[in-house]
């Protein structure tokens, strides 16, 4: 006993994690609905700037595109960081910490039920998309690029969630940070292009920001096809974004485990 | 090795900012398949301790060993070696009875049968096979507790923290707890460390108890020998009337000091024992002084820790809720 190996600790605690998540009907409408209903918003109401003289597409929907995408892993993340903090304000954490899980098991799960919800969200809004006619000039191969590059991003918003969720224990302190996401989201090339922005200090600050680079990843796939600088950026960024939180994430859970 | 050791505490120590020690260099010692209980008032250190010893609070200062390995250098070893229910039942509300006993079963590295396995005889040991399969959030606060107990033993550990198991439960699930937790340590040799402030759940279930207060442990023997050094029992009688009471009070004072009663009521403590009980019914025969109640009572508990601390355990509790929120 006690010698549970660490992939046997992880599928426990990811099928916790997925199965808790499936029972909560509200968090998956949520995590589905809001993100297309700003998607067709956006597409609808922002439609004329794809007339803008140097605008990449005629098609705002298909620029539009990884916004659902970007926002359904942020969604994600703060649903996994909170019921990681509501599992350490319930005490349910200590009830694990009890058990010879590692701790590394703890996290693998968790963003394990993070990644099973960003798949589910990347195929939905895939197909969603294509119904309503987005394009994606990358073909089949570009739609699963899309779908793991969703993933990537989802993993390491989750390890952003998991930091916020071992440092704080709070709840309220996750969810709280849920609009600055939100913002840091929106100071990005996510509506305009990056060389259409005509603040200088907007397109200074879409310019290091690493969303930029995601959803213009994203976005290639979408409209140029194989666009292997803007890919190599996208991915490159994104699996900064996961080591960086994810080695946060269990630098921050080694101090709550003794 | 570890297994046949039970938990050895010198000087333990805990402070946090802002409040006062809330355990202030306690020694304890439990033998292997013993029942410890740890009485005392909310706020009297008693969680804290049991945190310390699951490994889940670092201590300031002092040393402990459970089953055998160090709290501080040995924490895997230790929570090897134990099971908890803490303070709260601490559960998943969308997981079912038994998905919580199957997760804690694979965390522990039992197969996939023996989870199964083990997973079905708790569930029938506390009685909770016909709710196994609905979700804890629908669950009461016993059956809450109850799983709260069976999740602790998935792994059959040799030592068993339990902290305020019966906290809130009515005298029903209250007594059939009880009942597992006696059988666990009896017929299955299981050290048990259990937190309580009820002095009844003390007396039944320990073999000795340890009286904390303020951080400190006041007194600790066998419930039986703790009574015995408060001594005598005392007898309290109710007069027939309220123009009777000094009459009562007169004679019951020949028979030892008074001590505080029931209101209307007059109470001494006997000082030639449980026998002086037939001596008072004569004399009070004898003076023509006529009572409605005549009550004896053995030692209690509470009386140890009056004795001890100068305040009873419920009033005590009051006291030390006030103070916590003040140091909070």
């Amino acid at each position: 006993m006690g010698g549970a190996s660490l992939l046997t600790q992880v599928a426990a605690l990811a099928r916790r994690s997925t199965v808790r998540t499936m029972r909560q009907p509200a968090v998956i409408i949520s995590a589905l609905l809001f993100p297309m209903m700003f998607f067709s918003i956006n597409a609808s109401g922002l439609d004329a700037a794809s007339k803008i003289p140097g605008f990449p597409t005629d098609s705002y929907l298909d620029f539009a595109f990884a916004f659902p995408l970007i926002q359904a892993s942020l969604f994600g993340a703060v649903t996994a960081g909170a019921d990681l903090a509501r599992d350490i304000e319930s005490g349910f954490f200590d009830r694990l910490s009890l058990t010879p899980m590692r701790p590394v098991a703890l996290l693998g799960g968790m963003l394990a039920g993070v990644v099973a919800l960003g798949l589910l969200q990347g195929v939905v809004f895939l197909t969603i998309g294509l119904l309503m006619g987005v394009n994606i000039s990358s073909g089949v191969g570009g739609m699963f690029v899309i779908v793991l590059l969703t993933v990537l991003v989802a993993l390491g918003f989750g390890g952003i969630g998991a930091i916020l969720a071992i440092r704080t224990g709070s709840v309220e302190a996750v969810e709280s940070a849920f609009p600055l996401f939100f913002v840091v989201i929106f100071l990005s090339s996510i509506n305009l292009p990056r060389n259409l922005i005509e603040q200088d200090w907007f397109r200074f600050v879409a310019t290091i920001n690493p969303i930029s680079y995601l959803v213009e990843g994203i976005r290639s796939l979408v409209i140029t096809g194989w666009d292997p600088q803007a890919l190599a950026l996208g991915f490159g960024f994104a699996l900064a974004i996961v080591v960086v939180a994810i080695g946060g994430a269990a630098a921050s859970l080694r101090t709550r485990v003794v | 090795m570890g297994q046949e050791r039970g938990i050895e505490v010198e000087g333990l120590v805990r402070e946090f900012k802002k409040g006062p020690r809330a355990v202030d260099g306690i020694d304890l010692r439990v033998e292997p398949g013993e029942v410890y209980g740890f009485l005392g008032p909310n706020g009297a250190g008693k969680s804290t301790t049991v945190l310390m010893l699951t490994t889940l609070l670092p201590p300031s200062g002092g040393t402990a060993t459970v089953a055998g390995y160090d709290i501080v250098h040995e924490g895997p070893q230790v929570r090897a070696s134990i099971g908890a229910a803490l303070q709260e039942a601490a559960l998943d509300p969308f997981l079912t009875g038994r998905e919580h006993l199957h997760l804690q079963a694979a965390l522990h590295g039992l197969s996939r049968k023996e989870r199964r396995r083990r997973g079905q005889e708790l569930l029938e040991r506390v009685g909770l096979e016909e709710a196994a399969d609905r979700k804890v959030r629908g669950y009461s606060g016993g059956m809450k507790r109850r799983l709260d107990l069976a999740l602790a033993l998935v792994h059959s550990p040799r030592i068993l923290f339990l902290d305020e198991p019966t906290t809130g439960l009515d005298p029903q699930s209250r007594s059939a707890l009880w009942a597992e937790v006696s059988r666990l340590a009896r017929e299955d040799g299981v050290t048990v460390f259990l937190t309580t402030q009820y002095l009844e759940e003390a007396d039944v279930l320990a073999d000795r108890v340890g009286i904390i207060d303020r951080g400190k442990i006041v007194a600790e023997d066998t419930p039986e020998a703790l009574k015995a050094e408060i001594g005598r029992p005392s007898v309290e009688a109710t007069p027939a009337g309220t123009s009777d009471r000094d009459a009562v009070a007169s004679v019951l004072g020949q028979f030892g000091e008074e001590i505080p009663a029931q209101p209307g009521a007059v109470a001494v403590r006997l000082t030639g024992g449980a026998a002086g009980l037939a001596d008072v019914v004569r004399a009070l025969d004898r003076e023509d002084v006529r009572v409605a109640n005549l009550r004896l009572d053995e030692p209690s508990l509470d009386d140890v820790f009056l004795e001890k601390t100068g305040r009873s355990l419920e009033g005590a509790a009051e006291d030390e809720d006030g103070e916590m929120e003040e140091a909070q």
